[in-house]
C-alpha cells in the first residue's frame, strides 16, 4: 500500500518453488496414472476427491461461519443424479430388477462432463431450497437442521425406489473418475476457492463469519450472503459426490450416512478451519492414514499381545484424533493462514536468525 | 380401526413417548446449562444398556440389580464424559465444543463396535417385564405400562429437586447466567458434574427400558433415538424440562400414529422428526414452550 510505484513482475524464489512444486506434482500424476498399482492410485485419486469435498464443507465451515451437518446430502443428490445421467440403457435394466426404472430415465445417457455440471446444479438446487428456510436459524439449530435435512434426502433417495433403485443402491457405473478428471477437478476447485476468497464476495463472507450485525451494517445482505454460500458450497459437494460414485463404482443409501460428513468435517477441523491449504494438506494426510490405518483394524501380531483383528479400531484412533485437535490444538493444522514457502523457511531456519529476514 | 386397536396404539405411544422424554430431557438440561449439543447423549443412551445387558448376562445379577447398577455406572461415566471432553473447551466457541461433542459420539460408537462388537445382540426380557395382560379386549406388554409410570415417576422426582432444592435452584441459576451464577458462589462445575449425571442417569434409564421393549442391542442404537430425541427437546423449547417430556410424547404419538394410520408411509419413519422439527423451527424458532430471548448488540 505503501508504494504507489507499481513493481516489474519478477520471479521470485517463491514463485520458482510453486512452479517446480507444481511441476513435480504433475508429473508424481502422470506416473501415479501409469505406473502404480489399482489400491494405490485409488487412494491417491480418492485424496482429489476429498479436496473437492474438504474445501466445500470449509467454504461454509470456516469461511461463512455457517455450521453446516448435511453435507452427505448433498453428495447423495450429485452422485444419484450423475450416476442417473451416465448409465446406459442396458446397465439399468440391470440395476433396477426389482421394480422398473420410471420411463423418462430409462433412455436417458449423456456424457459424463455434462453430467457431472447438472449433478452440481442439481445439488445446488436442492441447497438453495433447503438453505432460503434453515438459514435464518442461528448455529446449533442450524446444524441440526442440516443434519436433518441430510437425513431426509438420504430417506427420500432409499423409499424413492422407482427413481433411484431404492436400498439396492446402483451398481456397475461407468469408471469415468479417472486420475486426470478428478485431479483437474481439484484443481480447478481450489483456484475457484483462492479467488473467491479474495474477492469482495470472499470478504464479505467473512464479515458475516466475524460478524453478523456489523456487517450488516456495512451494508452487507447477510441472508443473500449466506444462502449464495450454501448454494455454492452445495454445489462443489454434489459434483464431489459424482466423483466419488464414478470412482467407486456403485453407490446406495447407505453410503451417505453421517459417517461420511463425520470424515469431511474431520479434515476440515484438523487443517484448520478456514484454510484453504489447510483443508488440501489435511485431505491428503487423512484419506492417506485412512487407508494406511486399515492394518489397525485386521489380525495383529505384537509380540506381547496379539489380537484376533479388531474392525472398529481405526474409527477410534480418528475419533481420538479429532477430540484431541479440538481439544488441545483449535486451530488445527494450519490455524486460519494459508500456506507459504516462507512459513517453511522459516521453519528450518534457527529460531534467533528468524526475524533478520528482510523479505515480507 | 376398532376401539381396542386404537387403545393399543395409544398404549405404545406412551411408552414410546416416555423413553423419548427420558432422553429428550437430559439434552435439554444440558443445552439449558452449558448451550451444548451433547451429541454423546444417545451412545450415553447405548451404554446403558450395555452395562445393563452385560451385568445380567456376565455376571448373572438379577435384572433389577443391573439396573440399578448400569445406571449408577452410567450417571458417573457422563460426568467423566463431561470432565474429559467439554470442561476444557467451556471457554471456547460453540463450534469447537459442538466439534467436540461428534467427536465423542463417534469415539464412544466405535469403541462399543470395538469391545461390545458389532453383531446385534439378543436381550433376555425378564418374565415380570414380557408378561400379556388383558384389560377387556386390549392386551398389552407389561413393560409398555412399566415405562410409562416409571417415567412419571422420575419425572415427578426430577421436578421437585429442580425446583424446590437448593442444587435445583443452583441450576437454574446457572442456566440463566452462568457468570451472574458464579459471582454468586454457586460452585458452577459441580452444577454442570450433577447435571450431565442426571441427564446420563435419564438415558440409561431409558437405554434400559428401550432394551427391554425392542429387545436388541446394537452398538448404533442410541443415534436415532439421540437424533430424534434432541429433535423433541427443541421441538418443546429447548431449555425447558416440561418442553422436552411434551416434545417427546408429540414425537412419539405421531410416530406411532402414522406407522398405524398410513402404513404407506412407514418408511419415511425416520424422516418424520426432521420434518417437524423443521416445521417448528420456522414457525416459532424458539419452541413450543420456550423463551424468547432478544439478542444485544
Amino acid at each position: 500500500m505503501e508504494q504507489t510505484q507499481k513493481k516489474p513482475f519478477r520471479l521470485t524464489r517463491n514463485h520458482w518453488l510453486t512452479l517446480g512444486a507444481l511441476s513435480a506434482f504433475i508429473i508424481l500424476a502422470v506416473v501415479a496414472d501409469l505406473f502404480f498399482d489399482a489400491f494405490t492410485l485409488r487412494v491417491f485419486n480418492l485424496c482429489a476427491i476429498y479436496i473437492v469435498l474438504a474445501l466445500s464443507l470449509n467454504m461454509l465451515n470456516g469461511f461463512t461461519g455457517l455450521f453446516s451437518l448435511g453435507h452427505a446430502g448433498f453428495m447423495a443428490v450429485g452422485a444419484y443424479v450423475c450416476a442417473l445421467l451416465t448409465m446406459s440403457p442396458q446397465l439399468k435394466e440391470m440395476n433396477y430388477f426389482l421394480m422398473p426404472i420410471v420411463p423418462w430415465l430409462k433412455n436417458l445417457t449423456i456424457p459424463f462432463l455434462p453430467a457431472i455440471l447438472i449433478a452440481g446444479l442439481a445439488a445446488a438446487l436442492v441447497g438453495f431450497l433447503i438453505g432460503a428456510p434453515v438459514l435464518r436459524l442461528r448455529d446449533d439449530y442450524l446444524a441440526i437442521a442440516t443434519l436433518g435435512f441430510g437425513e431426509i434426502i438420504r430417506v427420500l433417495i432409499t423409499n424413492a425406489q422407482p427413481i433411484t433403485n431404492g436400498a439396492q443402491g446402483l451398481k456397475g457405473l461407468p469408471r469415468y473418475a479417472t486420475t486426470f478428471a478428478v485431479w483437474v477437478a481439484a484443481g480447478l476447485v481450489l483456484l475457484f476457492m483462492v479467488l473467491l476468497v479474495r474477492s469482495s464476495y470472499g470478504r464479505a463472507m467473512k464479515a458475516v463469519r466475524d460478524d453478523e450485525l456489523a456487517a450488516e451494517a456495512m451494508g452487507i445482505n447477510v441472508f443473500r450472503v449466506k444462502v449464495t454460500s450454501f448454494t455454492m458450497s452445495s454445489f462443489l459437494a454434489g459434483v464431489g459426490g459424482a466423483l466419488l460414485g464414478h470412482m467407486i463404482t456403485t453407490i446406495d443409501p447407505k453410503m451417505f450416512t453421517f459417517m461420511l460428513t463425520f470424515n469431511i468435517l474431520l479434515i476440515v477441523v484438523l487443517g484448520g478451519i478456514g484454510s484453504i491449504s489447510g483443508s488440501v494438506i489435511a485431505a491428503i494426510v487423512v484419506t492417506v492414514l485412512m487407508e494406511a490405518l486399515r492394518f489397525l483394524d485386521e489380525p495383529m501380531n505384537l509380540i506381547i499381545i496379539r489380537t484376533q483383528g479388531l474392525p472398529g479400531l481405526r474409527m477410534v484412533v480418528f475419533s481420538l484424533m479429532l477430540m484431541i485437535v479440538v481439544i488441545y490444538r483449535q486451530r488445527g493444522l494450519m490455524g486460519n493462514k494459508e500456506f507459504s514457502w516462507d512459513m517453511l523457511n522459516g521453519l528450518f531456519v534457527k529460531k534467533g536468525r528468524k526475524g533478520g529476514s528482510d523479505h515480507v | 380401526m376398532t376401539l381396542p386397536l386404537l387403545l393399543q396404539h395409544i398404549v405404545n405411544a406412551l411408552s414410546l413417548g416416555s423413553l423419548y422424554a427420558l432422553i429428550a430431557i437430559g439434552y435439554t438440561m444440558v443445552y439449558g446449562i452449558l448451550r451444548l449439543i451433547n451429541f454423546a447423549h444417545g451412545d450415553v443412551f447405548m451404554l446403558g444398556a450395555y452395562v445393563a445387558f452385560y451385568g445380567i448376562t456376565l455376571i448373572s445379577l438379577p435384572w433389577w440389580a443391573a439396573l440399578i447398577a448400569a445406571i449408577v455406572l452410567t450417571a458417573l461415566f457422563g460426568i467423566g464424559l463431561e470432565r474429559v471432553a467439554y470442561k476444557p473447551l467451556r471457554d471456547s466457541p460453540r463450534i469447537s465444543i459442538m466439534i467436540s461433542a461428534i467427536g465423542a459420539s463417534f469415539l464412544l460408537e466405535s469403541l462399543a463396535v470395538l469391545i461390545f462388537g458389532g453383531r446385534p445382540k439378543g436381550v433376555p426380557v425378564p418374565d415380570v417385564l414380557s408378561r400379556v395382560v388383558r384389560f377387556g379386549s386390549v392386551s398389552v406388554i407389561t413393560i409398555s405400562l412399566i415405562i410409562p409410570l416409571f417415567t412419571f415417576a422420575l419425572l415427578a422426582i426430577l421436578v421437585y429437586i429442580v425446583n424446590r432444592t437448593k442444587t435445583g435452584m443452583a441450576m437454574r441459576a446457572v442456566s440463566t447466567d452462568i457468570e451472574a451464577a458464579r459471582l454468586m458462589a454457586v460452585d458452577v462445575n459441580r452444577i454442570v458434574s450433577f447435571t450431565f449425571g442426571i441427564g446420563s442417569l435419564l438415558a440409561a434409564f431409558g437405554g434400559i427400558m428401550w432394551s427391554f421393549k425392542y429387545p436388541q442391542l446394537n452398538p448404533l442404537m442410541g443415534v436415532m433415538p439421540g437424533l430424534k430425541c434432541f429433535i423433541a427437546a427443541v421441538i418443546g423449547g429447548i431449555g425447558s424440562i416440561g418442553g422436552a417430556v411434551l416434545g417427546g410424547f408429540l414425537l412419539g404419538g405421531i410416530e406411532i400414529m402414522i406407522v398405524a394410520f398410513l402404513p404407506t408411509l412407514s418408511g419415511y419413519r425416520d424422516a418424520f422428526a426432521f420434518v417437524l422439527l423443521i416445521v417448528v423451527l420456522l414457525v416459532k424458532p424458539t419452541g413450543l414452550l420456550g423463551k424468547r430471548s432478544t439478542e444485544k448488540v
